[in-house]
């Protein structure tokens, strides 16, 4: 046997497939082998590094040379600097945003320097479809654990002990919703996993199913131990198809091993875990709904009580928990709830996996601390806002949650600090907004999700949400009335109060919310019929200033002919013809054009 | 089972665990609006106008799906309950058509009770998007308007919990989700029984019986036609509540009375062809049974029944026995025997009948009910149509004095009457085979054995010396436990009756709503009180039945009875 | 997989193989320059890699670095072991490689006639 003195980990991730690393790691596979290098050197293609932005990564061990945005055509420069003579490509590694300098380490880069990574600590670092790579860090241990050396009741203690909350958006407390199922007596119980992950924005749920899905496994095994379940399902949309493939493989692999299946580790247990695909219906990720859907029905959620616990997935005591939830189990039965109590806050334990997106220079999955104030997320971890912008909010929680400003920068995040601010952790998806960015616009973004991924079952959600986007349409479009923010208000509170599920009950929130931190931007666009961002399309106008040379370019380029002008005289534009397009602004060459 | 002591409204309540906020409410004569919840059918908490205010509830609750619990503090007449529900109904309101006065269910509808009930006097999001939906009236028995449409899902409960049918279920999302059979079929084209259940329990004028009533006035106001009318058995115990009577009155005679002040030429009663479809349906059976027929044999008089089983299970079509039901058989006996006897030209004459049922519109349409060489029935209303011709004719109807049939087709046994319910068939026909098999008048004619309101109900009865055994079945979802029992080899009954509503047609998809259970109840009881009210209560001692075989059919089973009085079935495809 | 002992066993023989990915042990540096390359710093490398393998040592490092400036010296090979100063030894042959890991790698004592160089561990 060769000694292996280097691996080389290619991303392969959605994100970073779908920017080209399944090229990459073809190339790896030629040049290593052009150099001789084969026997030597593994290739290893990973899971997510949750690095989204800066993908294809590439990673080189033992030093931890960390790679990013790399192409196929860089591939012969790495195996012939860095592996054959071993000098770092300088030109592909990471540069920090804000100081530009140059990060070679992996565990430098500020971006991961404040994370703190439990569920995703996998991720990108073993190979998703080898059960071994798995088992040679620890996986499948917590399992065995439970199995050999504790009682279900030790199980579920434990699990409270550590504090541990639904990381699907609610944030009930994983220990006692297990108690409830355990409970239960039935001769058939159920354990679902909802990997229906649909927040715009969110993947954290995808990244661990395609980064790290045995440990999906082993904690969905552990809940099945502690509740008295034999059976479990991972409800996954089917848009996540490379996340389905890698738990099929997981799957298989572990029933191969002996680590599903009957008489696990010969205590007796058995669990089986079945994939079931989505379609992608928003509604489908609110428990009720899920279980609808495995069962056959259209997905459309019911009252509860009955909670799942008592009458679940076909009337069956069955406890549900989300992907980032269950990747949390075997770490807290390996190192004991108190470990796992040391992170996080005091009612909000752990780390939460964030998604950042939007106006941020970072963009990626980012595992912190509870706590953590959102600052550090979007400043530390995040590396600021794009282009020199000025920071305006950042929406958390997805559809369900709010919009907080500047002045909740420093508010620590977690559950009960975000409900307060108006906002909910949902499933950690953050979106950050810029100065460009009209929080009416925003609202009304989030309530068309809503709208069109809603049931239809109860009276307040489908016809509720569908007033408050008609009026906050109207209100984009200079077309507000007095008395527009109270009604919107007044039907917030009552959609709250009543809808049926709880996709209808925090639908509510993106208006609440911007309602509550940028009442005046909607003030202004009711007011003075003027979009404060310069976002509002229909409350713009295009002018054409004193720099106009009369070059007639932009009437050419008018799709409407409402540019009039001769011939280097100022042009003019009519204001009730103007589609507001922005052809004209676009083409002129002298930037005469403003809009305003 | 344990008592849960509760408040609500500071009154202390007590309700068995399990009970929903909305029951222990009700039982304690606190009213809280409902419009998705229906007594018969699975709640569904979806409407969200029955939301109260309850210690330990998030927000507000759903009284109708919330259990009570020990100590719970409810209130259902808050600011914040108020304005939640008036919300709920401003939404749904703004979303409706708004033409309420010259809507079919004006006064009837609960969407327009409720908004009246609780002052919705704005809607302050007016001007937005309306639903828009083309018309369904794909056949002859109901129309579908989506516009009315409060998707409080209660005709797909229906169909498919009580009817088994399924032909109903939500589709697309949010703001454009609808309540449509597959495909976005029309129920014309859908696999429809008909039965009408969905229009008893629509809360408005989305799903309503297909309105003939014009046709009616059309021929009473024409001098050359002959109009008739037939009035089914459970229609008298119904049409009272149609004209603010109690359930359970018993109403024949200010019924004959008030058809007569309508117009109609002659009244009739379709207890009297109930006697006649006991006549041949009981021969029918008798032959079967003695020459080794197809058993069990299953009546077919229910037309919603025989759609069923036509679309569903056309391999069993020979079980089901080819005497027409007693609306057909009116029909065609009335063109031909009364149109001889009264010397009227068959063509002139319109025959009318009065059905709990919509599905009986679709039945007089089958092209195989023309054997009188006509159209035997022409036009078809139901119960509930009856009530608004009365009302818009002004007639004082509890103040009528009543009136009698006419001849020669207005007399009914205490056998035809009970045609109306559940088992009603059954026992009639009993009591005519006992009496045909033992050559003589027994004294027996009750038969409890098949009584009772159990989705279906079986008895062995010794009909002198023979072994009968026999079941009884009500709701298609029964019917169709029964159908697949048979297909299974495991249903050793030689007779069984099926109809296809809850209750029989005191049940039916044409009768007054709203109904439940103890509606049922005061019908039935009403019906088996004319039962027992009647001198003759066999079938076969109708003394015009005598006249009727006598006179013009010859035998039970004879040729002519063939020709006019049984029918054919074919498998229905759609 | 019968028992938790048969994972700990699978899990010790499979863990080797990602030590990589941590910081573990003793490393071994050698230097590929060009002027390293051109002294047969390649055919160092492949006897180190064997000799390792043949040893099962799995816990070693074996990394490259860039030219230092002692070319007269190549080819160059550090030893690093955790806690000890880095060692560097200067003009390696293949032969050598087998009597730098027995001495100095396995057991901890420096060859010293073929060092060039130390740096004291801070």
């Amino acid at each position: 046997m060769q000694h292996i003195r280097a691996h080389v980990l290619v991303c392969g991730g959605t994100a970073c497939k779908s920017s080209g690393s399944q090229k990459v790691r073809d190339a790896f596979a030629r040049y290593l082998e052009e150099y001789k290098l084969q026997d030597e050197v593994m290739l290893v293609e990973t899971g997510c590094h949750g690095f989204c932005e800066h993908g294809p990564l590439v990673i080189v061990y033992p030093e931890g040379t960390f790679y990013c945005r790399v192409t196929a055509d860089d591939v012969k420069e790495i195996v012939e600097q860095h592996l054959y003579k071993g000098r770092i490509v300088e030109r592909l590694l990471y540069r920090e945003p804000l100081t530009q300098e140059q990060v070679p380490n992996y565990d430098e880069i500020g971006f991961y320097k404040k994370q703190h990574r439990i569920v995703l600590a996998n991720c990108g670092e073993i190979d998703p479809e080898n059960v071994g790579e798995y088992i040679a860090v620890g996986g499948y241990e917590a399992l065995g654990k439970a199995l050999t050396q504790m009682s279900p009741e030790q199980v579920v203690e434990e699990v409270k002990k550590s504090g541990l909350r639904g990381r699907g958006g609610g944030g009930f407390p994983t220990g006692l919703k297990w108690q409830f199922a355990k409970a239960s007596v039935s001769d058939k119980k159920y354990v679902i996993c909802n990997a229906d992950e649909g927040d715009p924005g969110a993947f954290m749920d995808r990244s661990v199913l395609e980064g790290d899905p045995h440990r999906v496994l082993e904690g969905m095994a552990i809940c099945g131990y502690a509740i008295g379940a034999d059976e479990g399902y991972i409800y996954v949309r089917a848009e996540y198809p490379l996340a389905i493939k890698r738990l099929r493989v997981a799957i298989a692999q572990a029933e191969e091993a002996g680590l599903l299946g009957r008489n696990i580790f010969g205590s007796g247990f058995d669990f089986t875990i079945h994939i079931k695909e989505g379609a992608g219906a928003f509604v489908c990720g609110e428990e009720t709904a899920l279980m609808a859907s495995i069962e056959g029905k259209r997905g459309m959620p019911r009252p509860r009580p009955p909670f799942p616990a008592v009458s679940g997935l076909w009337g069956k005591p069955t406890n549900i928990n989300n992907v980032e939830t269950f990747a949390n189990v075997a770490q807290i039965i390996n190192n004991g709830a108190e470990w796992y109590s040391r992170f996080g806050t005091e009612k909000s334990k752990g780390t939460k996996v964030f998604a950042l997106t939007g106006k941020i220079n970072n963009t990626g999955l980012a595992e912190v601390p509870m706590g953590i104030t959102m600052r550090e997320i979007i400043y530390d971890i995040g590396g600021g806002i794009t282009n020199g912008k000025k920071f305006k909010a950042v929406q958390i929680g997805g559809p369900s949650g709010g919009c907080l400003p500047e002045s909740m920068l420093d508010l620590p995040v977690d559950y009960d600090s975000l409900i307060a601010a108006g906002a909910m952790m949902g499933s950690g998806g953050l979106v950050v907004m810029d100065e460009d960015t009209c929080m009416v616009d925003v609202a009304k973004f989030f309530l068309t999700f809503t709208q069109s991924e809603s049931c239809g079952k109860c009276t307040p959600c489908r016809e509720g949400t569908k007033r408050m986007l008609e009026i906050l349409t109207r209100i984009t479009e200079g077309e507000g009335r007095e008395g527009d923010i109270e009604l919107l208000e007044s039907l917030a509170e009552n959609i709250k109060a009543t809808a049926l599920c709880g996709l209808g009950q925090s639908a509510p929130n993106p208006v609440l919310s911007t309602l509550r931190y940028f009442r005046h931007e909607y003030e202004e666009h009711i007011k003075n019929k003027r979009c404060p961002a310069g976002a509002c399309e229909k409350m713009l106008s295009y002018i054409i200033g004193d720099d106009c040379k009369g070059c007639t370019k932009c009437a050419r380029n008018c799709p409407v002919q409402a540019i009039s002008g001769a011939v280097k005289q100022k042009h003019v534009i009519d204001q009730s013809k103007c589609i507001k397009c922005g052809a004209c602004m676009a083409g002129c060459p002298f930037k005469a054009i403003t809009k305003g | 089972m344990t008592t849960i002591n509760l408040t609500i409204n500071g009154q202390p309540v007590q309700a068995p665990a399990g009970t929903s906020i909305l029951e222990a409410a009700r039982q304690a004569g606190i009213y809280i609006p409902t419009l998705c919840y229906h007594p018969e059918l699975r709640p569904e908490g979806a409407c969200r106008l029955c939301m109260v205010e309850a210690s330990g509830s998030r927000g507000l609750a759903a009284a109708c799906v919330y259990p009570v619990a020990e100590g719970m503090v409810v209130k259902t007449n808050t600011a914040k309950v108020r304005e939640a529900r008036r919300t709920v109904v401003e939404l749904l309101l703004t979303n409706h058509p708004k033409d309420c006065l010259c809507c079919q269910k004006s006064g009837d509808c609960e969407l327009q009770k409720i908004a009246a009930d609780l002052g919705v006097r704005k809607l302050r999001f007016e001007g937005g998007e309306k639903k828009s939906h083309a018309i369904d009236d794909s056949n002859p028995s109901l129309v579908r308007d989506q516009e009315k449409c409060v998707l409080c899902g209660r005709c797909i409960r229906m169909c498919r919990d009580v009817q088994g049918m399924d032909v109903y279920s939500f589709a697309r999302r949010g703001f454009n989700t609808i309540v449509t059979p597959a495909f976005g079929l029309g129920l014309g084209q859908a696999a429809c029984s008909l039965c009408g259940q969905c229009s008893t329990v629509c809360p408005t004028a989305a799903i309503v019986e297909k309105d003939d009533t014009d046709k009616v006035w059309d021929a009473l106001s024409d001098p050359d036609k002959f109009v008739i009318v037939q009035t089914a058995p459970s229609v008298r115990v119904a049409l009272g509540e149609e004209l603010a009577l109690p359930s359970g009155s018993v109403v024949t005679g200010k019924m004959v009375a008030a058809l007569k002040q309508l117009g109609f030429d002659k009244v009739f009663d379709t207890d009297f062809s109930a006697d006649l479809t006991i006549m041949e349906e009981g021969h029918e059976f008798l032959h079967r049974l003695q020459n080794g027929g197809v058993l069990p044999m299953i009546t077919s008089c229910s037309p919603g029944w025989v759609n069923m089983i036509e679309l569903k299970y056309p391999e069993l079509l020979p079980h089901l026995s080819t005497a027409k039901s007693p609306q057909g058989m009116f029909g065609a006996i009335a063109k031909t025997y009364f149109a001889q006897k009264a010397g009227i030209d068959p063509a002139k004459i319109v025959s009318v009948s009065v059905m709990p049922c919509t599905a009986k519109k679709a039945e007089a349409a089958r092209p195989q009910l023309c054997d009188s060489g006509y159209r035997d029935v022409d036009i078809v209303i139901t119960t509930r149509e009856l009530g608004r011709m009365i009302r818009s004719a002004g007639i004082d109807f509890a103040a009528l004095a009543e009136a009698d049939f006419d001849s020669p087709l207005g007399y009914g046994t205490g056998a035809g009457v009970i045609f109306g319910t559940t088992g009603g068939v059954m026992e009639a026909a009993l009591r005519t085979v006992a009496d045909v098999v033992a050559g003589q008048s027994l004294p027996k004619v009750e038969y409890h054995e098949v009584r009772g309101m159990e989705e279906t109900r079986e008895a062995t009865l010794n009909i002198v010396g023979t072994e009968v055994k026999i079941a009884v079945v009500h709701t298609l979802a029964a019917a169709k436990k029964m159908l697949e029992r048979i297909k299974a080899g495991e249903a050793d009954y030689h007779f069984i009756e099926v109809m296809a509503c809850p209750g029989g047609c005191i049940g039916g998809g044409g009768q007054p709503v709203p109904v439940d259970a103890s509606v049922r109840r005061l019908r039935r009881e009403a019906l088996f009180g004319c039962d027992e009210a009647s001198i003759i209560r066999k079938s076969h001692e109708n003394p015009d039945i005598i006249a009727l075989y006598k006179e013009f059919l010859g035998e039970p089973l004879g040729e002519k009875a063939h020709h006019l009085l049984h029918t054919t079935y074919q498998a229905q495809r759609r | 997989m019968k028992s938790l002992a048969d994972l700990h066993a699978l899990r010790d023989k499979l863990k080797s193989d990602l030590k990589l990915r941590k910081e573990s042990g003793t490393k071994i540096i050698i230097g590929m320059g060009t002027c390293g390359i051109a002294a047969g710093a390649r055919e160092v490398m492949a006897a180190v890699l064997d000799e390792l393998a043949r040893r099962h040592l799995t816990d070693v490092q074996v990394q490259q670095t860039g030219c230092i400036g002692m070319c007269d010296k190549e080819v160059l090979l550090d030893v690093l072991r955790p806690g000890e100063a880095r060692i560097t030894y200067g003009n390696v042959k293949p032969e050598d490689v087998s009597k730098i890991i027995a001495n100095h790698v396995v057991n901890g004592n420096i060859v010293e006639e073929m060092v060039v160089g130390k740096i004291e561990n801070k």
